[in-house]
């Protein structure tokens, strides 16, 4: 990586990176240290039993104070200056083009270094009680190690060969932990599910790959920049689709939205650190990343918001039906990560905001999903929310933490979520009315569900078995939702305030576009919290002036089909499986029987020679041959029609 | 540089440094046939195993120290090229053989002894069958059979004319036919792929040879420096040299078991005993890509835009067939032969690429296959009803939690070959892609993209069987491999993860090496 | 004239002598059938029924056959090398003795196998 190269120019200026040194060049420590927990424990066998769950969460812990050092490093140096590449060795070369592993570690990485570092550090130190007797816990802290390794190499990837490797590490860590408890067979298929969208994500990420590989020469992040600018308009907008397809599979994104509700069959940790606050996200690192590219296509942009607006309405609507507190959850995460798809779609007026709901996310959720792991742990793993009611007694710590959570999601100020959510109606309305309108809709719904989930659990009669003690959970667990809980409160206005995250992420997303909006913002403001109001207001007259049945009532037509993901299955089945089926069955069957049924008819053809013909022909060879001379006379055919 | 009578006769040169690795393996297999003849039953085996273990490993020495630093000269009076492309798929079949020939050893995971019958020529199930299993003979043929043909596939990867082409062609698969036709068990099933692979074999020599002819009528010379050198005079009757070259493709086609002359794949990796389907799937795909490479490069070199639009047909129908049948399939045996066809498909890709970077990624993409395969199918071996292989994928269900090891290790090659990153099959892909773009063969790359997420489906099946299953009750028993079959696989499993995370070496030795001579 | 036509004319040459040949001996032939007629010609050996489960099929007549024929074109190999003999010198002597070298190590085989043996 040369000294200084000029990464990529944008409106506001360019952002330069320079050689990593000092306390920067100990970036590849902050992947190699997780790496090395994940080989010792997968590979030490029974003998890392005691030590390895400890060792897992102090390297994770050291990979955070490393960050830390790192960004209060990175605050001090002025803010041009804050990038810095490091270039380990050539990992491939292939002629005049290379891969190397390099990392860039700028303020948009060194966000995700925190947020992966911290969060993920709090949810080792939360499964060192939720795990406790779990007789295969070092593996499952193995493949935590393993996560947050990739986690990081993808954000820290200077090129999007290396992204490509640890988005393929993040995906594989999530597929193990899924399927962690593979005991049971519907988890089994929750894993396979989530590995078959991801890869259909992936052929986008691949293709995109490629297309630079011929358009640039390089897959470098600054070599791509530099380059986007002269290449095609249609080049830019086919880059920017592909990349748009592999977030949609990795963020769970309509259309490849489906896994994301069964992958909640994992250990609820999992939940917490893979499928709410870090890698879900990374669909949007992707995008905010590849800004330079997404900056010149407008069509490409569109799709983005297109994708984001429908998906925060899909999940809200969905989340509205789950009676399965953490697929209720799931359902709140993929909304949720489209209104970040949706604010990352807007350009530059909406990049930095769209890290900024995706760092508050990271907090809240994480805390919500340690809450609902925490109540799980109270009620005998018992998920379904009809059978829960009034826990706030039984569990104060985790009911407070819970609703911190709440307000923070449903964006009650002065709460995490508020500032962040808040920016990015703003900037939607700013964009198109209507799409303004889809967010403030999206918001009301939020809050209805949240309301509906945390009356349910925490509020009104106990609905619990007989046999059922809830308790509170032990220390190990309780601290981290804390922490977490915290987070949710102080953290939007931190970020907030003095429009820090904007002019952190200025050096790689540009600055933030003005936008005029009609009404005053404090209007815009009002409208979205008496909408949220009005949300909670009906899960209140729902869910805790009448009492909730234990049965799931039957409920309307749209109920029944938010309960059922608006068909999602059904829709994959009928569109995608069905025809692949069949496909396939008909390959089968011209390879048994109508090469063969072909012989047998054009033997009959020769006339009473039929019977002669089987005689010399014993087996199926015949049809084989048959097919190699079809082949012969294709092979000439194309090679003559070439000719023609 | 062929020798003419009529303008005064030269002498034939032989320049026997160049020639050395595949004269010691012939040597070796010759010595092999004298063993047969001359030691007495007991030690007989033992012998041999000896004689084709050196064999093999004394041929790659003698490669990398002798020949590697002299090559760049036509050997033989121009008949054989000793290149940077021959040496590298030369050394590349040593390696992939000598562990094939490490899974030929085995004796530990049949209770009765090695995979192979103990006399080829006793009626299956009959009396004399049941003595000679008792007396635990065995037919030790296997190994100088073997060995000719690892020696025929060295000389095709190297043949610079249509004659030695065919010959090599010859000597590399007779011996194979004979091999597929010698399991121990299944000997039924056996024997009637081996006639299939036999008959269907001779057919595609037949176009081979037919289309040699044809080669040589439009240019009036069988060495691959004429036929180049009359494309570029533009001498010669055009469709001479179109059949020519389609009926040589369909000959390479069918040994690189591309869609539609793949047919005989499935059934025949289904019947050869193991470790032999191990072989063949490894290293006579690495030695038939290899002659294709050189045919196609360098006879036809100047021809590219004739033969390309033909090899995207091919390449397309091979990854999207090989991909989806292999979806279907129920035995594993069938599951890795269909998706041998893909691989195919996949290798394919990079040889239309027709540019230096096609051959180098196509030489990567060979050994990363011919690793994983070998693993694969290595591990097929141990999993067991009773005496035979549990090859039904139904009875590999559960195989995660009864043997992690085995389990782990071949989900690291089935990933390997779904092209995850940090293996080796990863960069392959990535490698014969990327030459293919910058070919202009784009679309390809699209469908090849498309269809490993595909293929990746009908992998992770197995690898979601293994773990996420219940084993049946009746669950097959596991053989633990003796010392032979671990190296074999330990040395796989290192080399794909190897390759996929330091694939720097291999890569650059690819590059270096991948200039044909003419 | 297109270079095409000769190759066509080839073709249609070969194809048209073996339609001829299969079409004339079944019109001019007499058609008395009988069971051996049907047969498949397999070298002497009745093709059908096949000794299964039972006797061996015998090949002794194949293999001395075979071994004839491999002889036979050792012999038509060693022809060429006597007209330009001269020329080729010590080192077509070398090679030459390596080719009979190499065909008496399988009739070594052949022989110690217990090949030549009729009964």
């Amino acid at each position: 990586m040369n000294a200084a190269a000029v990464v990529h120019w944008s409106e506001g200026g360019q952002q330069v990176v320079s050689d990593a040194t000092g306390v920067f060049g100990l970036t590849w420590l902050l992947i190699a240290l997780p790496l090395l927990g994940a080989v010792v424990l997968l590979l030490g066998g029974r003998r890392t039993n005691s030590f390895g769950p400890l060792l897992a969460t102090a390297l994770v812990g050291v990979a955070f104070l490393l960050g830390l050092v790192q960004f209060l490093q990175m605050v001090g140096e002025p803010a041009a200056d804050r990038s810095f590449a490091q270039s380990l060795f050539t990992w491939a070369p292939i002629g005049d083009f290379s891969v190397d592993v390099g990392f860039q570690l700028d303020p948009l990485s060194m966000a995700f270094v925190l947020l992966v570092t911290f969060v993920g550090g709090l949810v080792h130190v939360y499964s060192l009680g939720y795990m406790a007797n779990d007789p295969d816990r070092r593996r499952f802290f193995g493949y935590l190690n393993l996560f947050v390794a990739s986690m990081l190499l993808l954000v820290l990837a200077s090129n999007y060969v290396l992204v490509y490797v640890g988005w393929e590490g993040v995906g594989l860590a999530s597929y193990l932990l899924i399927g962690f408890w593979n005991a049971k067979a519907e988890y089994a298929t929750a894993a396979k599910k989530a590995f078959v969208m991801n890869r259909v994500g992936d052929i986008g990420m691949s293709l995109a790959i490629m297309l630079m590989v011929t358009t640039f020469g390089t897959t470098a992040f600054s070599g791509v920049f530099s380059g986007v600018e002269q290449a095609s308009s249609g080049v830019v907008l086919a880059m920017g689709l592909l990349l748009l397809l592999a977030a949609t599979g990795k963020s769970a994104q309509l259309p490849l939205q489906a896994w994301l509700g069964d992958a909640m069959a994992g250990p609820t940790p999992v939940s917490a650190l893979i499928h709410a606050a870090t890698m879900v996200t990374a669909g949007v690192y992707l995008i905010v990343r590849s800004n330079p590219i997404f900056d010149l296509s407008d069509g490409a942009r569109l799709a983005v918001v297109l994708v984001g607006v429908l998906t925060l309405l899909f999940g809200a609507f969905v989340g509205t039906a789950k009676d399965d507190i953490k697929k209720a959850l799931a359902a709140s995460t993929m909304s949720q990560i489209g209104y970040m798809i949706l604010a990352a779609g807007l350009g530059p007026a909406g990049y930095a905001f769209a890290i900024f709901h995706l760092l508050t996310h990271g907090f809240f959720k994480a805390g919500l999903f340690l809450g609902a792991g925490s109540v799980m742990h109270g009620m005998d793993d018992e998920v379904n929310m009809r059978r829960y009611g009034g826990l706030r007694k039984a569990m104060p710590i985790t009911f407070i933490t819970f609703f911190v959570g709440y307000l923070a999601i449903i964006g009650i100020p002065p709460f995490a979520g508020f500032f962040s959510k808040d920016k990015i109606i703003e900037a939607a309305l700013a964009d198109n009315v209507w799409l303004g309108v889809a967010a403030i809709l999206g918001a009301g719904i939020t809050a209805f569900y949240m309301s509906r989930v945390v009356f349910m659990t925490f509020f009104g009669e106990q609905r619990w078995a007989d046999d059922v003690h809830p308790h509170e959970s032990p220390r190990s667990m309780t601290v981290p939702m804390v922490l977490l809980g915290i987070g949710s409160v102080v953290l939007g206005y931190v970020l907030y305030s003095g429009s820090r995250i904007v002019l952190w992420l200025e050096p790689v997303v540009g600055p933030e576009e003005e936008h005029e909006l009609g009404i005053p913002v404090l209007a815009i403001t009002a409208i979205i919290i008496a909408v949220t109001l009005v949300g909670v207001a009906i899960a209140y007259s729902m869910y805790l002036r009448k009492p909730v049945p234990v049965q799931a009532p039957l409920g309307t037509v749209v109920t029944r089909a938010a309960r059922q993901d608006f068909y999602q299955d059904a829709f994959n089945e009928s569109v995608f499986m069905r025809p692949g089926q069949y496909l396939t069955r008909f390959l089968v069957f011209f390879d048994n029987r109508v090469i063969d049924g072909f012989v047998n008819g054009s033997a009959a053809l020769i006339g009473g020679g039929s019977a002669r013909l089987r005689r010399w022909q014993t087996g199926f060879v015949r049809s084989y041959a048959l097919s190699m001379l079809a082949g012969a006379v294709l092979v000439v055919g194309v090679l003559v029609l070439v000719r023609l | 540089m062929m020798p003419h009578l009529a303008d005064g006769f030269t002498s034939p040169t032989f320049e026997y440094q160049l020639l050395a690795p595949m004269l010691i393996v012939f040597g070796g297999a010759i010595v092999g046939v004298l063993v047969e003849a001359f030691t007495p039953r007991g030690p007989r085996r033992t012998v041999q195993v000896a004689l084709g273990l050196v064999t093999l490993v004394v041929a790659f020495v003698v490669l990398l120290a002798v020949t590697r630093p002299k090559l760049g000269d036509l050997a033989a009076s121009g008949t054989v090229a000793i290149d940077g492309p021959a040496v590298f798929f030369q050394g590349t079949i040593l390696v992939l053989a000598l562990l094939s020939f490490l899974l030929f050893v085995e004796r530990g995971v049949d209770s009765a002894g090695d995979a192979f019958t103990p006399s080829g020529a006793t009626i299956p199930g009959s009396a004399s069958e049941r003595e000679l299993v008792a007396a635990r003979v065995s037919q030790t043929e296997v190994w100088p059979l073997a060995l000719f043909s690892v020696g025929g596939m060295m000389l095709f990867v190297a043949s610079n004319d249509l004659l030695t082409f065919f010959v090599a062609l010859e000597v590399m698969s007779l011996p194979l036919y004979l091999l597929v036709g010698l399991a121990r068990r299944r000997r039924l099933l056996s024997q009637e792929a081996a006639l299939k692979y036999f008959l269907l074999g001779s057919f595609s020599s037949a176009f081979l040879l037919f289309g040699s002819a044809f080669l040589f009528g439009y240019s009036g010379s069988i060495s691959f420096t004429g036929i180049y050198d009359s494309l570029s005079s533009g001498v010669g009757l055009d469709p001479l040299l179109l059949i020519g070259t389609g009926m040589v493709a369909i000959g390479l086609f069918f040994k690189v078991g591309a869609v539609p002359f793949h047919s005989w794949v499935p059934d025949v990796y289904q019947g050869a005993p193991t470790p032999v389907t191990a072989f063949m799937a490894a290293a006579t795909k690495v030695a038939a890509f290899g002659a294709m490479l050189r045919i196609f490069y360098v006879a036809l070199g100047d021809y590219d835009w004739n033969w390309r639009p033909m090899f995207w047909v091919v390449t397309i129908l091979t990854i999207v067939v090989g991909s989806i049948l292999a979806i279907t399939q129920t035995d594993i045996k069938r599951m890795l032969a269909y998706s041998s066809v893909a691989q195919a498909g996949f290798i394919l890709t990079g040889v239309t690429a027709a540019s230096d970077s096609g051959l180098s990624s196509t030489m990567f993409y060979l050994v990363a296959y011919g690793f994983a395969t070998i693993g694969a199918f290595a591990l097929v071996t141990l999993v067991r009803d009773g005496t035979s292989e549990a090859t039904h994928l139904s009875r590999w269900a559960g195989l995660g939690r009864r043997s992690p090891i085995i389990a782990a290790v071949l989900s690291l090659f089935l990933l390997s070959f779904a092209g995850i990153p940090l293996t080796s099959g990863f960069i392959g892909k990535f490698l014969v892609f990327e030459a293919a773009v910058n070919g202009g063969a784009t679309p390809l790359v699209i469908v090849g993209a498309i269809f490993s997420a595909v293929a990746a489906f009908f992998y992770v099946r197995v690898i979601v069987l293994m773990y996420f299953s219940d084993p049946p009750d009746d669950a097959p028993s596991l053989a633990l491999p003796g010392a032979a079959t671990t190296l074999a696989v330990a040395v796989c499993a290192a080399g794909t993860v190897a390759l996929g995370v330091v694939p720097g070496p291999v890569i650059d030795l690819a590059q270096e090496a991948a200039a044909f001579i003419r | 004239m297109n270079p095409i036509v000769p190759i066509l004319f080839l073709g249609l040459l070969a194809f048209g002598f073996a339609a001829f040949s299969i079409l004339a001996g079944s019109l001019s032939g007499p058609k008395r059938y009988s069971r051996v007629k049907l047969d498949a010609y397999e070298c002497g050996i009745e093709p059908t029924p096949q000794p299964i489960g039972g006797g061996r099929f015998p090949v002794k007549y194949y293999l001395t056959a075979m071994l004839f024929i491999l002889f036979d074109i050792e012999i038509v190999f060693l022809y060429p090398w006597a007209v330009a003999f001269d020329q080729l010198a010590i080192f077509g002597l070398i090679e030459m003795l390596l080719f009979i070298l190499t065909l008496g190590v399988a009739y070594a085989y052949v022989w110690r196998r217990g090949g030549l043996e009729w009964d």
